[in-house]
């Protein structure tokens, strides 16, 4: 094998040899003459471009189809159609300009190849061509924010009222979560008091922290608004949900959020795409570190009432630590004597 | 236009007092802007070098993730772990270091101060640039910044690892990230030393494009070149101080416990004190720069671009005065629409509004650029020097990478590609092809006059074709895998989302292959480059019948740049294949009085 490769490496620098001489040979016997190239390579690097273009536009093409299924994410939310419509028309918009403008180029470029008896045709400008190709984009363009912005607006804009509102915290390297619990209310939380075990820094002399549950995996309901509260204890990462085109970065010291309306369960999803070991994920798009590349969650769409029969199993969070959670009480005894009533009730 | 020629005797005498320089007057500390183009020109290409293989190593990792790198433990034994395989931190610090090398040192030092420094002079008809001390300290202080940022690679815990925008948190903390120790400080002091020397530069070049015109070249008979300078060295004087206070402010952070960019941090067991600083405050602040930067490394691309398509399709370059008035909108527009990089962020929506309009506006003038040169080509008499071919190649690369910019730029759009493998496509393709092309493009067409000699063309062909055809495939891929959702900045894909990357592994697996044959053609071009400097074919003074000044000098020009008097302007750079004229190229030191012939009713405006 190695031999192999050696060979071929061989025969290239003898090729590359041979071609390096023959121009220093022929361009040492034309030498005096006034002719700006010496050789027929103006024609056959005319005839490559054509090559090339041909076979450019085809392999782009040639893949595109061949692959759309494979690079074409299925869409699993409510407002990702519409961007998709947009995303397409872009793609049909800028692909013939793609096109049309790299085939005129290398037309002209074979067209127009070098003839010593023609003379270029002395053309400084056409006024009217200028305006046409200056409007014309800027129409499109135009055109093109106008839907965008439309978009932004809806997709960034305030989240529905009866939104299930989940906090997802990233850290160094994975994404904890936290739901309100009964109160449907999220706790306050402090970053002081963060550690080992009260992973993002819940404040429990909040009660509404008191019945916050953290789930191992996250689960979502189907059909209805998700509003993510999100935040970052150590860098910046962000949560990105390619299936839903939905992502943000979590940013420590600066909360960001953002919603959407899943449409399809992951079972539906598992159907769709022909397995069974499809998970929705989220997975962590903005580098962070050592195990960036691994920062991940799997994240669970249900229908509703599966998703509300899963949150009434769930235990809260002190529930499951009651350790923690005394040793919170005996530290701050005095001033929650009201908090404590609270717990007890729980 | 008086102050010009008192300058002139000036230099003239100085020069003839020292006529018999030392060694290290001439080459090393040199004031000549020629020898310093050539220092940058030779900087950058060894730059480059260690750019390009760091991708090679990374792009290994990527196509070929289970490969044993054993036997490379020679040269970097260290960056492997026990199985032979790239470490993940190892895997960051390359993709950082390839990031920070390909834009700040190969295209923007490489390449402005290879060029600018170049041809400013020769193409105005200028002795040397303003300040030739100054612009001797612009490159030591590149060199200097580029010994540290060299020496960053070898330090304990390897160089800075948090990508090329080096974010902070990631970037101020070492518990975050072993790069963020040592090789971080190293990376912020490199940099601080590089915009020393860009702001040198770029004052440097914008004062002699402003002062030291000779008689007769008014600014609308510059050639394209040099516009395409003089908005580049603008950008970077009102655009690079920013980074260093954005720099200094990390700097700060780092070392003196202040949080300009940090707030409610929990790492590493501990919380910090740090509160009330705004990580996006960086990302603002480096924005501000690099979103110029991206520009600054494009531009002077496009101005090569122009001079070399105009005199090898021996036509003028179409639509002079729309070239110069679409340099001029990018460059104002590039300074309003840095956020498009941050629409997900965490900022204001509404922000995201603004900057997507500012965004697709600066669209037109790109595209505009983009039909110019076409329309140059169209009935031109096209000559395909390995020059020429080099600038068609990056008009291609400018469109197919421009046109996806009209997806990122709008931010509903951006929301899902941001941060994927589609950006890596689009700016690989956009700035990093195109502008690269566009180095190329200068190097094969004014070689015979930085070196007297010229360089093979069949070895130039064979570049170019393994090139294009190479980045083509080495970088439109990425689009597919990026629109499917692959993360940039990541170490491996086995861990996502099962199904996935097997239906990806044979593309990426294809890509490495065809960078390793890119990378391996470059070797083609560097020996071309050092052969021909030594052994290349004697060139002549104007081997490629071209216009511009720099031509009327002698073949190897000294210092002072012409022997005689200065060549007065008469004209402007591109008469190419005037009606009536006897050749069809006039010189722009050739006065109207002489060829009649071919004088038209509107060269009063030219
Ligand atoms: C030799 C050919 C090149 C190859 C094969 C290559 C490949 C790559 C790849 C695959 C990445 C993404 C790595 C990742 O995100 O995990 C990358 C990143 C990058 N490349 Fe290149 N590249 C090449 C040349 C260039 C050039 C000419 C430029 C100049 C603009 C450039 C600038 C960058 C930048 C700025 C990044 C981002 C680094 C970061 O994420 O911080 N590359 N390159
Ligand atoms: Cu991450
Ligand atoms: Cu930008």
């Amino acid at each position: 094998m190695n031999f192999i490769f050696l060979l071929i490496g061989l025969l290239l620098v003898i090729v590359l040899f041979q071609i390096f001489r023959s121009s220093e040979i022929l361009g040492a016997a034309t030498k005096k003459t006034s002719k700006l190239f010496e050789d027929g390579n103006n024609r056959y690097n005319a005839i490559l471009g054509v090559i090339f273009l041909i076979g450019l536009i085809f392999s782009i093409f040639w893949y595109a189809i061949k692959e759309y299924k494979n690079y074409n994410l299925p869409i699993a939310s409510e407002h990702a159609p519409d961007v998709e419509l947009l995303f397409w028309v872009t793609m049909a918009i800028t692909m013939s300009v793609f096109v049309v403008t790299q085939i005129v180029m290398f037309y002209f470029g074979y067209k127009y190849q070098y003839q010593e008896d023609r003379i270029a045709e002395y053309y400084t400008e056409n006024n009217k061509l200028e305006i046409i190709w200056t409007i014309i984009p800027a129409i499109v363009l135009t055109v093109l924010i106008g839907w965008g912005l439309y978009k932004w607006n809806e997709v960034t804009g305030p989240a529905p009222a009866d939104s299930e509102v989940i906090e997802l915290v990233g850290y160094q390297f994975a994404w904890a979560s936290r739901y309100p619990g009964d109160d449907n209310k999220l706790g306050s939380y402090n970053y002081k008091l963060t550690d080992v075990e009260n992973i993002v820094g819940i404040d429990f002399s909040d009660s509404a922290s008191l019945d916050d549950f953290m789930p191992r995996e996250i689960h979502i309901p189907k059909g209805k608004p998700v509003l993510l509260k999100i935040r970052a204890r150590d860098v910046i990462h962000s949560v990105y949900l390619p299936y839903f085109r939905a992502q943000m970065n979590a940013v420590p010291g600066m909360p960001t959020q953002l919603w959407f309306i899943p449409t399809k369960t992951t079972q539906e999803m598992r159907e769709e795409m022909g397995n069974d070991n499809f998970n929705y994920e989220i997975i962590c798009n903005k580098i962070c570190g050592r195990a960036h590349f691994s920062m991940k969650q799997n994240l669970i769409v249900e229908e509703e009432w599966e998703y509300i029969k899963w949150k009434k199993s769930q235990d809260s969070w002190i529930k499951k630590n009651p350790d923690y959670f005394a040793n919170f009480l005996k530290n701050n005894a005095n001033d929650l004597a009201v908090l404590n009533n609270d717990y007890e009730r729980n | 236009m008086k102050e010009t020629k008192l300058y002139e005797e000036k230099v003239v005498d100085a020069h003839e007092e020292h006529h018999e320089q030392s060694f290290i007057r001439k080459y090393i500390f040199s004031e000549d802007h020629k020898t310093i183009a050539k220092q940058f020109l030779i900087t950058g290409i060894f730059w480059a070098i260690i750019g390009g293989a760091f991708s090679f190593l990374f792009r290994i990792q990527l196509g070929f993730p289970n490969v044993d790198l054993t036997s490379l433990s020679p040269i970097i034994g260290n960056w492997l772990t026990p199985q032979g395989k790239i470490d993940p931190e190892v895997y960051l610090a390359l993709i950082t270091m390839h990031g920070t090398i390909m834009v700040f040192f190969v295209l923007t030092a490489g390449l402005s101060g290879t060029f600018l420094n170049f041809l400013i002079p020769l193409q105005l008809g200028a002795r040397d640039m303003a300040s030739g001390f100054l612009n001797m300290f612009s490159y030591w202080f590149f060199f200097l910044s580029s010994v540290i940022m060299l020496t960053s690679i070898f330090v304990e815990g390897g160089p800075a690892s948090g990508g090329w925008t080096v974010y902070p948190p990631l970037s101020a903390l070492p518990q975050a990230v072993s790069g963020s120790g040592l090789g971080m400080t190293l990376w912020l002091v490199s940099m601080s030393f590089f915009v020393v020397s860009a702001l040198l530069g770029a004052l440097n070049y914008i004062t002699t494009v402003i002062n030291l015109r000779t008689e007769g070249m008014t600014f609308f008979r510059m050639p394209l070149t040099i516009w395409a300078f003089l908005i580049t060295a603008i950008l970077g004087v009102l655009s690079f101080p920013v980074l260093l206070s954005a720099a200094l402010l990390l700097i700060m952070d780092r070392t003196f416990g202040t949080s300009f960019y940090l707030s409610d941090i929990y790492i590493a067991g501990e919380a910090l004190s740090n509160q009330g600083g705004s990580a996006i405050l960086f990302q603002h602040l480096f924005w501000f720069l690099g979103h110029p930067e991206v520009y600054i490394v494009i531009l002077p691309s496009l101005g090569i671009a122009s001079e070399v398509i105009a005199t090898c399709s021996r036509k003028p370059i179409f639509g002079y005065k729309a070239m110069v008035y679409s340099l001029i909108g990018i460059g104002i527009l590039s300074f309003v629409v840095w956020a498009h990089h941050m629409f997900i962020s965490g900022m204001n929506p509404f922000l995201g509004s603004v900057f997507t309009i500012l965004t697709l506006i600066i669209a037109v003038p790109s595209a505009i650029k983009s039909f110019n040169y076409i329309a140059t080509l169209w009935r031109g008499n096209i000559i395909f020097t390995p020059a020429m071919l080099f600038s068609i190649g990056l008009v291609s690369f400018f469109i197919s990478g421009g046109v996806t910019g009209l997806f990122l730029g709008n931010s509903v759009i951006d929301i899902n590609l941001h941060d994927t493998y589609f950006v890596v496509a689009h700016f690989h393709i956009v700035m990093g092809s195109a502008s690269f092309f566009g180095l190329f493009s200068g190097v094969y067409h004014w070689f015979p006059k930085m070196f007297g000699r010229m360089m093979n063309r069949n070895l130039g062909y064979v570049h170019f074709w393994f090139t294009f055809i190479g980045a083509y495939l080495v970088f439109f891929p990425l689009h597919y895998i990026g629109i499917a959702g692959f993360p940039r900045r990541y170490y491996s894909f086995t861990n996502f989302e099962a199904g996935k990357i097997e239906s990806f592994m044979d593309l990426n697996v294809f890509v490495t292959i065809a960078a390793g044959i890119t990378f391996a053609a470059q070797f083609i071009f560097l020996f071309n480059f050092f052969y021909s400097i030594y052994r290349g074919r004697k060139a002549s003074q104007n081997p490629w019948k071209s216009n511009t000044l720099e031509w009327t000098t002698p073949v190897n020009p000294g210092h002072g740049n012409w022997p005689g008097k200065i060549p007065k302007v008469e004209r402007w750079a591109y008469d190419y294949s005037k009606p009536g004229a006897k050749e069809d190229f006039i010189p722009q030191n050739v006065p109207y009085s002489k060829t009649p012939e071919s004088n038209l009713p509107e060269d009063e405006h030219h």
